[in-house]
């Protein structure tokens, strides 16, 4: 029998997602695995400015609010003062590829034993739908207006291939949560990402394609049809770099 | 104990590992290199952690993640690094978290000098970043200082919980002094007496959450207001300043860190010409002595404000003395360093127009 | 010279990146250290000691030293021409400037300064030296002023030595004993 009742390490308190948003999954996610790995009082979260700002009222593990792109240098922080605990960062693609960008590389080229939890949707979310630095080729945003024109504004960054090309990345994999076939195999790779941290095997992150329909001006069920016909195609899913670099 | 010979920047180091500062965070830049060389020297040995980061911002946020988690730590820089770490610095002092911070001051605006300054005198004690907070400031003035105040500011941070900074320059941070350290075994800090610190429950308490965000309006000028309570035990207790041939002084000098020194060379010289000099050195920049300054200019008649810029402690000054004496500056900036002779000379100029009166 | 002459010094060494001055004025920090006295040792830093022009300040003294930069030294140790021509007329009147002859064409023409002139380069190039020319120097200091006891000497080398380099303890030695012969 599945069991469909709230994951320890959530707390009662109701997100304030955006419905059809799927930061909501994405968070069961990782505390389903949380619980099943026994962490909960191991684990110290930090999240980011964005939409998941406020990730820290609805994790039960302690939690730390980052600035805006910082979430990798201070969960480098956490780690480095505490190398037996489990630290996770959960950021979005505005925070961890734009201003955030050398806090990723360098945290990954140092193979800090510390799990990335990437939201990638294209968007900035909390601020109301702003180009990304994943926004798509001819994607219209509010700063967008005519579509990304890349002779303007360049190209859409892809972080798992950038990161497939540096030695202290144990786990760079994406997926996304559109089914359940899918939602299984984020779960699993998320998980997989937890126990290169276990087993201090260096860095860990999963990009999760997601969608904003808020933003993105669509249902949650034409949002989820988006993001395979449009971001699949750009952001292949798969494991692109994996294996202990220690 | 044994006197050693050490630079102001080493001497420092050393202090901070003997406080307990577990973790050091830092990024090359002169001239203050040389904490973060002292450092990933002596930290493996020492059971602690040195880590060079990617930049000042990352490393001021790996402090503020190890700061969260009831550690002691710090980071260093010179000014261009200072400005760059002041996000970190404001959301570090949001979260009412301890942490200690150096700055060894170069000339400066934008990329300036490497020549010693004091310069960010405003940003210290004025904006260390946005928001409504203040950080503790030291302003040491020989090396023995430089170890003494990094150890009195881990002290008042974790007994605060806001983060302290030490306003050195590049003068006391590369001329050697004897130096005497207290014996005693080195004993890395933990999370024990911190509470709030964010090392995991262990399934023994609520969830702690370190965070500077408050989308209420009220709810956040509760936490400033708060702040603020704090801050006015901080001015109750931290003020500290020396006073030296102030009592009979008709010239009181008022000079901070490694200017004061030199200026009192040119008190004990004007004191060999029959002058009445006198210096008071502000100790704590941040909360202001005050009352300190105020009693050392009691007897005075005119105030001497010397610094190595363009004058940014003056209005202090004037405000501490309620500005019922003529304050007069004199100050060499860009990194060059006064002569005492030069403040000398100020403070004969000063004599020579009190004797006309 | 067994009692070491506890005048105040304003010193300041100067010459090449790469000849020991900033070793030599450690070490002349260490003896007054060692003397139980005040001391000060000031470096100037940045680009310019990569290859150009290095000099330190050193202050020894019984009362607390107010500036650690010396602008008009009593005791000048130079070793190239530039830093005789940018140091020379900056020493104190009854002042002494000891001057690496071998690298220093010049002459001053200064009568109210006590100019020493030693081919310490070149003396420790013929005594298998090589590269002490600094503590040459330091040697004809101790000579002139008496500003360190043999035991201080020794005691300063074992302390800035590092425990690796052992053996450097008495080459440097032998060097500070052919300054103050010559």
């Amino acid at each position: 029998m599945p069991d469909f009742t709230k994951p320890h390490a959530l707390t009662d308190v109701p997100f304030h997602y955006c419905p059809g948003c799927t930061h909501g999954i994405v968070h069961r996610l990782v505390a389903e695995v949380i619980d099943e790995m026994e962490i909960e009082g191991d684990t110290i979260g930090i999240c980011p400015v964005g939409c998941s700002v406020m990730a820290y009222d609805y994790f039960n593990c302690d939690m730390i609010e980052a600035a805006h792109g910082r979430a990798p240098a201070v969960a480098t922080g956490v780690k480095r003062a505490n190398p037996d605990k489990f630290v996770f960062t959960y950021q979005g693609d505005g925070d961890l590829a734009a201003i955030g960008t050398a806090e990723t590389i360098h945290a990954a080229t140092r193979g800090e034993n510390i799990t990335v939890i990437f939201i990638n949707n294209t968007t900035y979310g909390m601020t109301g739908g702003q180009m990304a630095p994943t926004t798509l080729p001819g994607q219209v945003t509010q700063t967008t207006p005519y579509g990304r024109n890349t002779n303007v504004e360049g190209f859409p960054v892809k972080v798992c291939e950038i990161l497939s090309q540096i030695s202290g990345v144990a786990l760079a994999e994406r997926v996304t949560v559109t089914d359940p076939a899918n939602i299984r195999k984020a779960k699993a790779a998320i998980r997989k990402g937890f126990e290169f941290q276990k087993n201090k095997q260096g860095f860990s992150l999963i990009e999760v394609l997601s969608t904003c329909p808020t933003n993105w001006g669509k249902s949650p069920v034409e949002s989820l049809e988006w993001l395979k016909e449009n971001m699949i195609p750009y952001y292949p899913l798969g494991v692109y770099k994996e294996g202990a670099v220690r | 104990m044994e006197r050693n010979l050490m630079k102001g920047n080493e001497a420092l180091a050393e202090a901070a590992i003997r406080a307990g500062c577990k973790c050091f965070f830092g990024y090359p830049i002169t001239p203050q290199t040389e904490i973060s060389a002292y450092m990933a020297k002596r930290m493996p040995k020492v059971g602690g952690v040195f880590l060079q980061a990617e930049s000042e911002i990352a490393a001021i946020n790996m402090v503020y993640g190890c700061a969260s988690s009831g550690i002691r730590c710090m980071t260093s820089s010179s000014s261009p690094g200072i400005s760059l770490k002041s996000e970190g610095v404001s959301y570090i002092a949001g979260s009412d978290l301890p942490c200690v911070i150096i700055n060894v001051m170069r000339g400066g605006p934008g990329l300036g000098g490497i020549q010693p300054s004091q310069s960010d005198y405003w940003q210290a004690t004025r904006a260390l970043g946005h928001g409504d907070f203040q950080v503790l400031v030291y302003a040491p003035s020989s090396v023995q200082e430089m170890a003494d105040y990094v150890t009195k500011a881990f002290d008042m941070a974790d007994k605060f919980r806001m983060p302290a900074l030490i306003l050195a320059d590049g003068l006391l941070g590369q001329m050697m002094e004897p130096v005497t350290f207290a014996d005693g075994e080195i004993k890395m800090s933990d999370a024990s007496g911190k509470p709030w610190a964010t090392c995991g429950h262990g399934n023994k308490r609520p969830h702690n959450i370190i965070n500077s965000l408050y989308l209420q309006a009220e709810e956040l000028e509760q936490h400033n207001i708060e702040r603020f309570k704090r801050y006015e035990l901080v001015k109750a207790e931290c003020p500290e300043a020396e006073s030296y041939l102030t009592d009979d002084a008709d010239i009181v000098v008022a000079a901070y860190g490694s200017t004061a020194r030199l200026a009192r060379s040119a008190v004990d010289t004007a004191r060999s010409r029959g002058i009445k000099a006198g210096l008071v050195r502000p100790i704590t920049l941040w909360p202001f002595p005050d009352k300190q300054i105020k009693a050392a200019c009691a007897n005075a008649k005119r105030v001497l404000v010397t610094e190595m810029s363009m004058g940014q402690m003056v209005d202090d000054i004037k405000l501490a003395i309620e500005c019922r004496l003529p304050v007069s500056f004199f100050g060499r900036t860009g990194g060059v360093i006064p002569k005492p002779s030069e403040i000398l000379a100020q403070i004969v100029t000063l004599d020579e127009e009190l004797k006309g009166e | 010279m067994n009692n070491e002459n506890r005048e105040n010094r304003e010193i300041i060494l100067a010459g090449f990146g790469g000849q020991g001055i900033l070793f030599a004025g450690k070490m002349l920090a260490y003896f007054g250290l060692l003397g139980g006295r005040e001391v000060s040792w000031l470096p100037s830093y940045g680009p310019e000691m990569r290859g150009g022009t290095a000099n330190c300040s050193v202050c020894i003294s019984d009362k607390p030293i107010g500036s650690p930069l010396v602008t008009e030294p009593n005791i000048l140790i130079v070793m190239n021409n530039p830093s005789y021509d940018k140091f020379i007329n900056a020493v104190a009147p009854d002042g002494l400037a000891i001057v690496d002859s071998s690298l220093v064409g010049a002459r001053s023409d200064r009568k109210d300064i006590n100019c020493v002139y030693v081919p310490a380069t070149q003396m420790a190039d013929e005594n298998g030296l090589r590269g002490m020319a600094n503590i040459i120097l330091v040697g004809m200091l101790i000579k002139e002023t008496g500003i360190a006891s043999a035991e201080i000497i020794r005691k300063a080398l074992e302390k800035i030595i590092p425990a690796a380099k052992k053996h450097l303890v008495e080459s440097n030695m032998k060097a500070i004993e052919l300054g103050m012969n010559s």
